[in-house]
């Protein structure tokens, strides 16, 4: 009895395979196809190069109504911006202007000139420190944060950051390249301690190449004596 | 006052606008403003200070916000960055 019962079971759950197997063989086709399709629209979300362009563009235009004049200059022809660092709780009131003759004898003195006395009738940087600036950052769009020493160049650390937005969007969690640049701005700007204390730190040269950096600092101070000398000759011109 | 969003694969987005001495637009304003902090958003404001120094300054709630500010700018909250070695 058992054997006969036994054996009619298997027979009825061949049965059942046999009728139930062209309905799983397409549910699994169709399930394997929407996968397919949902990885293919989410590619093509995350790619559309136009859309990006389009992004990019507000995120720059954003960033250039956020930040002063001569931080938008300097991200628009070097590609990063350079923040002050305010740790050291140095003072940023302004003194009064000096000469052009003196500011030439300081840019002579002075190989990083970015670090050097504030000229805040002259520079256009207004958020130039008046004393001599222990640190700065660097802002480079989706790279670490760079931290150094204006006074003589020396790499402190990578501070490495983002800001994903969970929600993807269009496919992807990074905003766009100038968004970025804004969003670590605002957050070094306001918080800087915090940001700081949010971001993993490496030493310099765990992400971004060190000669780069100092290439970058070269540019910088050389993008800053030009726009410096500008400055001072149109102010010289009137006269 | 705008809020603003700044989204991956757009820029920023203008959330809500209105002006915060007419009632009904504040309560918007503050209905929209919570939303973004619920959803984890960090919040913050444009200033320029006398000096034409500009920077920003992180809100935590409604009333941190100046009321002549003209933007809250909302963007995702730092996360420490991938500890990937490549350059």
């Amino acid at each position: 009895m058992p054997l006969a019962l036994g054996t009619a079971a298997v027979v009825l759950l061949a049965l059942l395979w046999e009728l139930a197997r062209p309905r799983l063989i397409d549910a699994w086709a169709r399930y394997r196809s929407l996968r397919a399709a949902s990885a293919r629209s989410a590619a093509a979300i995350g790619y559309d190069p136009g859309r990006e362009r389009r992004a990019e563009r507000r995120a720059r235009s954003l960033l250039r109504s956020c930040v002063d004049e001569h931080e938008w200059a300097m991200y628009r022809d070097l590609g990063f911006l350079r923040v002050w660092g305010g740790l050291a709780g140095r003072a940023h009131a302004s003194e009064p202007p000096i000469s052009a003759t003196e500011e030439d004898e300081l840019a002579r003195r002075d190989p990083w000139p970015q670090a050097g006395a504030v000229m805040a009738g002259a520079s256009p940087d207004a958020r130039r420190p008046t004393g001599p600036a222990s640190y700065a950052y660097l802002i480079y769009p989706h790279r670490p944060i760079v931290a150094y020493v204006p006074e003589t160049g020396a790499l402190l650390s990578e501070y490495c950051v983002a800001f994903p937005d969970h929600s993807r969007p269009y496919g992807s969690a990074r905003l766009p390249d100038s968004d970025d640049v804004l969003a670590k701005w605002m957050a070094l700007t306001a918080d800087e301690r915090r940001l700081i204390a949010d971001a993993n730190m490496h030493l310099p040269g765990r992400q971004i190449d060190p000669d780069m950096v100092s290439r970058d600092l070269r540019r910088l101070s050389r993008w800053e004596r030009e726009r410096r000398s500008h400055a001072v000759s149109e102010i010289k011109l009137p006269a | 006052m705008k809020l603003l969003r700044l989204k991956p694969g757009h820029g920023e987005i203008v959330l809500a606008e209105g002006d915060v001495e007419v009632p009904d637009q504040e309560r918007e304003l503050i209905e929209a403003f919570r939303r973004e902090l619920d959803a984890g958003m960090w919040a913050a404001v444009p200033t320029e200070s006398g000096d034409g120094r500009r920077q920003a300054e992180l809100v935590k709630s409604f009333a941190d916000v100046p009321r002549d500010a003209e933007r809250v700018i909302f963007f995702p909250r730092a996360a420490g960055g991938a500890q990937r070695t490549a350059r």
